[in-house]
């Protein structure tokens, strides 16, 4: 919008050679992660970082990976993705029921409802995770796929979103004419409130699948059966075993470069239906 | 529900707008008792399944973590027989903030706090304000870059730096020591600041994702008229932009507030690499090993609620702070 003006080159300049450095540090790890998970172990601590070395052995390295232990690293894949799936599907299901409620139904409570899953934004996960652990151990539900599963589908955050999208999107002009047309008031949500919805859905989708994807903790205190693990849980579970053997260091960066690699990806296919200005927005609610 | 009168003669284009399903409506017998009973049913459906799961793992942990603090398990008489358990209301915090080592941590996350709490939000909005001053060649290639480590795990992205953080490894480290530097990010002195460069690495794409679209926000007609009145540019970013993006700034500082007091993984995986962390470095460290190395989830317990309540008393602050003169912002 601006860039009609004409503008001073010394300024462009500056801008653009502060926003290359700062690309050169997000890049740099990855960088080296990839480069390093082409190399031999041996190679990966004795030839310089940000180059290949002489042999690379990128498919030895990553057929290395997905057999060790009985290929258990491909199952930590399938895991973390059906932790992240499931959880964000159904987070998103709820948290959109729950906030569409919330902005188009007058109810007693409603505002302490919100102002109290609104503060549950503010709990560190840190804080729950514990306490969870000896609840769901009571349960009985410790050390299976419920126990990560279950937490995972409650987004309060999405909550949030959900409820500042139904009142931005859906016009109560709708609802109302969707009623006098006859229809229920589930099918209203189900089929024409959700449709209005989708850029907030897919926020909450997304966010909830990444906070899922990345969570260390509740995997940590919830797992004890490493074929139930994420991949963050693996690789940590791989990279406690380098003090034995150095071996699992190859084993460790290969790991963290194929899962970074993945998880990248999926950002930046998918980084335009990431509605951030419904964040920014909310503010204003 | 309050529909059924408004299909009479006058017809929808001339009903009042209604505020919503459960808003004023006109009085009308039998159909409008059914779609009320209906809607309060269709209500309860939508509500219920997210609340529930809610109080299931969100309150009721808290609950039983405030509950569980308040009791400790004794062994009864000279360590025979079935421990037992007795209420011992606040002794759990005494043993807490009188040990050194837990206030030790307490302190080293509020320095933490001070040091990545400024370092996120600057660096986040100077890259927002950058990618949107219009000078930027390829904004958006160079956004989705500063992005993507969002996606990488905290636990990978502590493992890669890791490696960065150690001569034997890092190409960085080895390129400074040729050129006279010694850097030794994991020394006692500067292991705060390597744990702060993982998070910044992490979040700041995604906080900045935040403050450009609220940048974006911004009618464009503001710019064109401070323009006309011959406006600089930073007079244009310091009177126009900042003001307007306050609300996403205070935003990304809570979250930033939150997320520092989260602090568990780094160090947990940078634990192995250095010295310089101990088992209990932060409060979080130190209730995980409570409740699982040293057998005391009470004193855990209770160590799991300071932290909370330092982040309300946190959070809470700092936006009465910023709300106290001016505009709220939530």
């Amino acid at each position: 919008m601006v860039r009609s003006r004409r503008q001073p080159l010394g300024s462009v300049i500056a801008v653009n050679a502060v926003l290359v450095l700062a690309a050169a540090y997000f890049l740099l790890p990855l960088l080296w992660v990839v480069i390093a998970a082409t190399k031999s172990p041996g190679d990966l601590f004795a030839s310089f970082g940000l180059w290949f070395s002489d042999s690379p052995q990128a498919l030895e390295n990553l057929s290395r990976l997905f057999t060790q232990d009985g290929g258990i690293f491909g199952t930590w894949v399938l895991n973390s993705v059906l932790y992240s799936a499931v959880g964000a599907f159904v987070a998103m299901v709820l948290s959109a029921a729950c906030g569409y409620a919330i902005a188009k139904y007058v109810f007693r409570g409603r505002e302490t409802l919100f102002s109290v899953i609104l503060g549950g934004v503010l709990v560190p996960a840190t804080v729950i995770a514990l306490p969870l652990y000896f609840l769901l151990n009571a349960a009985g539900l410790t050390g299976t796929y419920w126990a990560v599963l279950l937490p995972s589908m409650v987004s309060p955050f999405g909550v949030y979103l959900a409820r500042i999208q139904a009142n931005a999107a859906v016009p109560d002009e709708v609802i109302e004419a969707a009623r006098i047309d006859g229809a229920g008031d589930l099918r209203i949500f189900g089929s024409i409130a959700t449709r209005m919805m989708v850029p907030a859905l897919v926020t909450i989708f997304l966010f909830q699948f990444v906070t899922i994807w990345n969570n260390y903790l509740l995997p940590l205190v919830m797992l004890n059966d490493t074929k139930t693990f994420p991949i963050t849980l693996g690789l940590t579970l791989w990279n406690s075993q380098t003090q034995r053997d150095p071996m699992f260091y190859q084993l460790v960066v290969t790991g963290s470069a194929v899962s970074a690699i993945l998880l990248v990806a999926l950002m930046v296919s998918l980084q335009r239906f990431w509605k951030a200005d419904l964040t920014a927005g909310a503010t204003k609610g | 529900m309050s529909t059924t009168s408004d299909r009479t003669a006058a017809g929808r284009a001339s009903a009042p707008p209604l505020p919503g399903p459960s808003g004023p409506s006109a009085p009308a017998a039998g159909r409008r008792g059914r779609t009320r009973r209906q809607s309060r049913a269709a209500l309860w459906i939508l509500i219920l399944p997210f609340t529930v799961m809610f109080a299931a793992f969100f309150v009721a942990p808290i609950v039983f973590a405030l509950v569980q603090s308040l009791f400790t398990v004794r062994s009864s008489g000279l360590g025979f027989g079935p421990p037992e358990t007795a209420f011992v209301f606040l002794e759990n915090y005494a043993t807490a903030l009188g040990s050194a080592s837990f206030v030790a941590s307490l302190g080293r996350l509020l320095l933490f706090s001070l040091i990545e709490v400024p370092l996120m939000v600057v660096t986040s909005l100077a890259l927002a304000l950058l990618l949107e001053s219009g000078r930027a060649r390829f904004p958006r290639f160079f956004r989705v870059l500063y992005f993507a480590p969002y996606g990488v795990p905290g636990v990978i992205a502590a493992l890669l730096w890791g490696f960065l953080y150690i001569p034997a490894t890092s190409p960085v480290l080895q390129g400074l020591d040729a050129i006279g530097l010694s850097l030794s990010p994991l020394s006692s002195g500067g292991v705060l600041f390597a744990i702060a460069n993982i998070a910044l690495w992490g979040f700041a794409g995604y906080n900045m994702f935040i403050l450009i679209a609220a940048l974006n926000a911004i009618p464009s007609e503001l710019y064109e008229a401070a323009r006309i009145d011959g406006a600089s540019e930073w007079s244009v970013t310091w009177n126009i932009k900042l003001p307007l993006v306050r609300p996403s700034i205070i935003l990304v500082t809570v979250f930033t507030i939150i997320g520092t007091l989260q602090l568990f993984v780094e160090p947990l995986v940078l634990r192995p690499l250095t010295t310089a962390i101990s088992s209990d470095f932060t409060p979080n460290l130190a209730a995980y090993n409570q409740s699982f190395a040293q057998g005391n989830p009470n004193l855990a317990a209770a160590m799991a609620v300071i932290v909370a309540l330092v982040g309300f008393v946190f959070s809470f602050g700092f936006l009465r702070l910023v709300n106290r003169k001016g505009n709220r912002a939530w």
